[in-house]
């Protein structure tokens, strides 16, 4: 087989840029060949080498609390949470595969995810997911939703994970342009997780799982440009997915990592063979000798250039100990897997790649790799003028709705408030019988079987603050995944983020980017939850439309003692509503700006840093003291939504309220504004003077709003029937989806 | 009294541990994995087909699950009175190897379906049975094929053998099609075989057997089968 000639036109082909193509024959001392372009080009792909976002990523606090292993260092960040356990969590965006093929981009993006957390030694126990799609009035939006769904739960169901927790979000800005982040948190005990690097002269070098076949070829580079026309005709681009191959490679990496038979592990993703033999290569301080002849393939035909590039899924790469590589080959044979010896460690850090006899590239390994000799960038950056006209937009001049009641039940019906219980009855949300809170409230919790401990988790971002305002929107989706993860009762621990921008080329979008950094690096702080790795998605553009920066927050939170799990919803009739923080009526970008005045403007609602965290001590006080019966944030829709949400959360038992709102200068503005650090919290009657002694010694802002009780939701001179409610509540989506 | 029970691991299994932890540490029975390309059901009293989506579930669920070596010995131990209890894909793997009549097919809304449901135990005779004294109990069910089917001579022969354990219904055992999660004939959630000592049923009991969980009616069927167990 011939293969072209490499020039600069080619390297511009495949990705690159002039500067790059040039850096890459300055370290090489001669042009790459074409196998060792392709290399190239994946590896410095956006993608794979954070070229534009490293710089920044590094002053985001990346260690400290109770971080074992750090952002970066391996496959996912490492969490101790004592009784000798550990957490392993991470997440990850499938937004360009999903958008061309929603069922096998979401299914594959699920995968990948679960393959960072089992190749760290820990096992898999809750699926998390974050998605972002247009309007769904229109219909590709309906089957984009409806296959990436499908495609979310056909993996994790058979992967026997269940998926717990997640966001659903429906805007304009992501018609072209979907979001999809896959988020996993594993267990493992401390001392037995595994690494992904390779050391050791002359130790085997192993691929296991799938065999490799010619799917996914260049899916790093195509997740590297923006969506356009052309998009479509690279499906071939799009990975397929195997639940039930990931099911055994999982079983039986765990097995192999258990018995101490490695030294490192890295399992294939991105870039394929390329990725993980430079990266384990790299962080060893070492080389390897591959042969190529000897990957499963299958198909017929492939070059080298196709092999080391294949984005094949279920696939892992391994260095095994040498002298026990049978006893590996014994644990995959039961699991009816490939393992196959491709090679050798070696200590001259390069990359040597032979195919069928041939050499086919020589590399340093180093100069491939995020953190060696992949190249770094610091982008312009220019504040968008768009800002000037949101911020200086007229918001008291709106006008003032005759019927709070009808357009409460406008704001309440929003694909973006109601239950997304048409998503998540789709997932397998109980498997493995931990999941103590499913979906539905706050964050979802799960025990951990041995142990009084159990962990919250929660997706957090709203895109609309964050296009208003970069810093301040980020900081909110830092402290609302904070507050929602203390409503279920658990201390924040850590977060993993999804940075899904736009073109980072641009310099109003790069903007947006580091604001967002600045914004999340502060809030991160403040909390002590530090950042324990995640993934930067850009260019989410299609001719039409630019997505809202959308710095997906993923918080995982540690309950010491599963006595403290608290769920969302009221429980009893008579007990007493309280909230908790105080309301400055702010609607800037709110839910009910856009779905009542159709006008996303103004500035998101304040966000005091402080007194969010005195409000996370109160409500773990009130929690463990048993003070409180029910915890639920104040978000999307402002109090109104976050009571009638209160009342209807437990389908099975709705409960009415009577309820109070100070008006300050609209009531309008007092339901729908979405004013940060408020939680609203329910309590028995007998309790009442200790939670008010609670309060007053905590000197936290508390007003008593309301009881529990009756047919309907009364509130101020507005009262709405519960059954009505309820059904808006959890057949809207539905009704879109499946209409009768 | 003290039973064996073995749970079956088939590639793809993935209830597995959920059926051993409650039978090994919260119901305190003798409780062994048994491998699917092993023949030896251990002396087992139990056998349990555990849910998930044993081998993918590829060409059709529980048609790969079948053929395995495990399943013979299943077969011959059934055929002489072993008893037998399959959880949802352990169900569909009972129809596909002939042990239960009838087939389950893909959900009425082409869904996959998680959610709790009552099912309401409409026979009171058996061994998974006996205790529950026709009561309705939770259950969470889990799957995407779940919806029995069976022809109308067959569906008379389950009813006139009382071999319908399970059927569908409102916490207050009103069983209509609101009630039907999905789709199956007469509501059925679970059946028998004619001897009595092969059991299948959709609904998860290891999902609702765990106070933690919040969920315990699925306690009282592994209890019925406890108490009511002859050896």
């Amino acid at each position: 087989m011939t293969e072209p000639e490499v020039t600069l036109d080619l390297a511009i082909e495949h990705g690159l840029n002039k500067e790059e193509y040039e850096k890459i024959c300055k370290i090489l001392g001669r042009r790459p060949n074409f196998t060792e372009l392709g290399i190239f080009s994946v590896m410095w792909s956006e993608h794979c080498s954070y070229k534009n976002s490293i710089a920044l990523l590094k002053t985001l606090p990346r260690s400290g609390g109770k971080l074992l292993v750090g952002a970066g260092e391996e496959n996912a960040g490492l969490v101790d949470i004592g009784d000798g356990l550990a957490v392993a969590f991470k997440i990850e965006s499938h937004n360009h595969p999903s958008a061309v093929e929603p069922y096998q981009g979401a299914a594959t993006g699920v995968g990948g995810i679960m393959r960072d957390i089992f190749t760290m030694g820990a096992r898999p126990i809750a699926s998390l997911n974050s998605l972002r799609f247009g309007s769904l009035k229109d219909a590709r939006t309906r089957y984009l939703f409806d296959g990436v769904v499908k495609g979310i739960g056909d993996y994790g169901n058979s992967f026997g994970v269940p998926t717990i927790a997640g966001e659903v979000y429906f805007d304009e800005c992501y018609q072209g342009n979907p979001l999809i982040n896959a988020m996993a948190v594993g267990i493992v005990k401390i001392g037995q997780s595994a690494s992904a690097t390779a050391e050791g002269e002359g130790n085997p070098v192993m691929i296991v799982g799938s065999s490799t076949g010619r799917d996914g070829i260049h899916g790093a580079t195509f997740a590297s440009v923006e969506i356009s026309e052309e998009s479509e005709a690279k499906r071939t681009s799009v990975q397929v997915g195997d639940p039930f191959t990931e099911k055994l490679l999982l079983e039986a990496s765990l097995e192999i990592i258990r018995e101490d038979l490695i030294v490192g592990i890295q399992d294939m993703g991105a870039a394929g063979i390329s990725c993980s033999t430079s990266e384990m290569s790299a962080k060893g301080r070492s080389g390897m000798k591959i042969d190529l002849s000897k990957v499963p393939l299958r198909e017929s035909g492939m070059s080298a250039y196709e092999i080391m590039l294949s984005e094949s899924q279920e696939r892992m790469l391994v260095v095994a100990k040498k002298g026990w590589e049978d006893r590996v080959k014994e644990i995959f044979e039961k699991w009816d897997l490939h393992c196959e010896i491709i090679g050798t460690v070696t200590t001259d850090g390069k990359l040597d790649i032979e195919y069928l006899g041939e050499k086919k590239a020589e590399l340093p390994a180093y100069e491939l790799v995020l953190g060696g000799g992949a190249p770094v960038y610091y982008r312009e950056t220019a504040e968008p003028e768009y800002l000037f006209e949101t911020r200086n937009y007229p918001l008291d001049k709106l006008p003032q709705p005759g019927n709070l009641s009808e357009t409460f039940l406008k704001v309440f019906s929003s694909p973006n408030i109601v239950s997304k219980k048409w998503v998540y009855e789709q997932y397998d949300s109980m498997v493995r019988t931990n999941t103590v809170v499913g979906p539905g409230c706050d964050a979802a919790v799960i025990r951990i079987k041995g142990t009084k401990k159990a962990l919250a988790v929660k997706t957090d971002c709203n895109g609309r603050y964050v296009y208003l305002n970069p810093k301040e929107g980020t900081k909110i989706a830092v402290a609302e995944s904070a507050r929602n993860v203390v409503c279920s009762g658990g201390v924040p621990l850590a977060i993993t983020n999804c940075l899904n921008f736009g073109n980072p080329y641009k310099p109003e979008i790069y903007w947006q980017f580091s604001k967002a950094i600045e914004g999340m690096g502060e809030a991160c702080r403040y909390f002590d939850t530090p950042v324990t790795g995640g993934n930067v998605s850009f260019y989410n553009e299609s001719p039409d439309t630019s997505v809202y920066p959308t710095p997906v927050i993923g918080m995982v939170g540690l309950i010491e003692d599963y006595e403290n799990i608290m769920t969302s919803y009221f429980k009893s009739e008579d007990d007493l509503i309280y909230l908790l923080g105080e309301d400055f009526e702010e609607i800037g970008g709110s839910e009910y700006l856009k779905v009542i005045h159709k006008v996303v403007a103004g500035e998101p609602p304040k966000i005091d840093l402080e007194k969010e965290k005195q409000l996370h001590e109160v409500v773990l006080g009130l929690i463990s003291k048993k003070l409180i019966n029910s915890a639920h944030d104040v978000s999307d829709g402002g109090i109104i939504t976050a009571l009638a949400e209160c009342c209807v959360m437990n389908e099975a038992k709705p409960l009415g309220a009577e309820i109070s709102v100070d008006v300050a200068t609209r009531e309008d503005f007092a339901f729908f504004s979405e004013s940060q650090s408020r939680v609203i919290v329910s309590v028995s009657p007998e309790k009442k003077d200790e939670f008010d002694a609670f309060l007053l010694a905590k000197d936290f802002p508390v007003l008593q709003i309301g009881k529990v009780g009756g047919k309907s939701f009364h509130i101020n001179d507005h009262r709405m029937n519960l059954l009505l409610l309820s059904n808006i509540y959890y057949n809207t989506i539905s009704k879109l989806m499946d209409p009768q | 009294m003290k039973l064996k029970f073995g749970v079956v691991v088939f590639p793809g299994s993935n209830c597995d541990h959920d059926s051993y932890h409650v039978l090994k540490h919260i119901l305190d029975q003798e409780t062994v994995y048994l491998w699917h390309k092993d023949t030896n059901l251990q002396n087992c009293d139990v056998i349990i087909l555990p849910g998930g989506f044993s081998y993918g579930d590829y060409i059709r669920t529980g048609a790969v699950a079948k053929l395995s070596p495990i399943m013979n010995s299943v077969i011959d131990f059934a055929n002489k009175g072993g008893v037998v209890f399959g959880i949802c894909n352990g169900f569909q793997i009972l129809t596909e190897s002939g042990l239960l009549p009838g087939t389950l097919i893909k959900n009425k809304n082409l869904k996959f379906i998680c959610k709790d449901i009552y099912i309401t135990a409409v026979n009171d005779s058996s061994l998974l049975t006996k205790s529950l004294e026709k009561k309705t109990l939770m259950t969470p069910i889990a799957h995407g094929e779940g919806n029995y089917f069976t022809d109308d001579e067959t569906l008379k022969s389950l009813q006139q053998n009382n071999q319908i354990l399970f059927r569908y219904s409102s916490s207050k055992a009103e069983i209509s099609d609101e009630y039907n999660p999905n789709g199956s004939i007469k509501n059925i959630a679970g059946i028998m075989n004619k001897s009595g000592n092969v059991f299948g049923m959709m609904p998860h009991p290891e999902r609702s057997s765990d106070g933690l969980l919040g969920k315990t009616d699925g306690m009282q069927i592994f209890n019925s089968l406890l108490k009511n167990f002859i050896k």
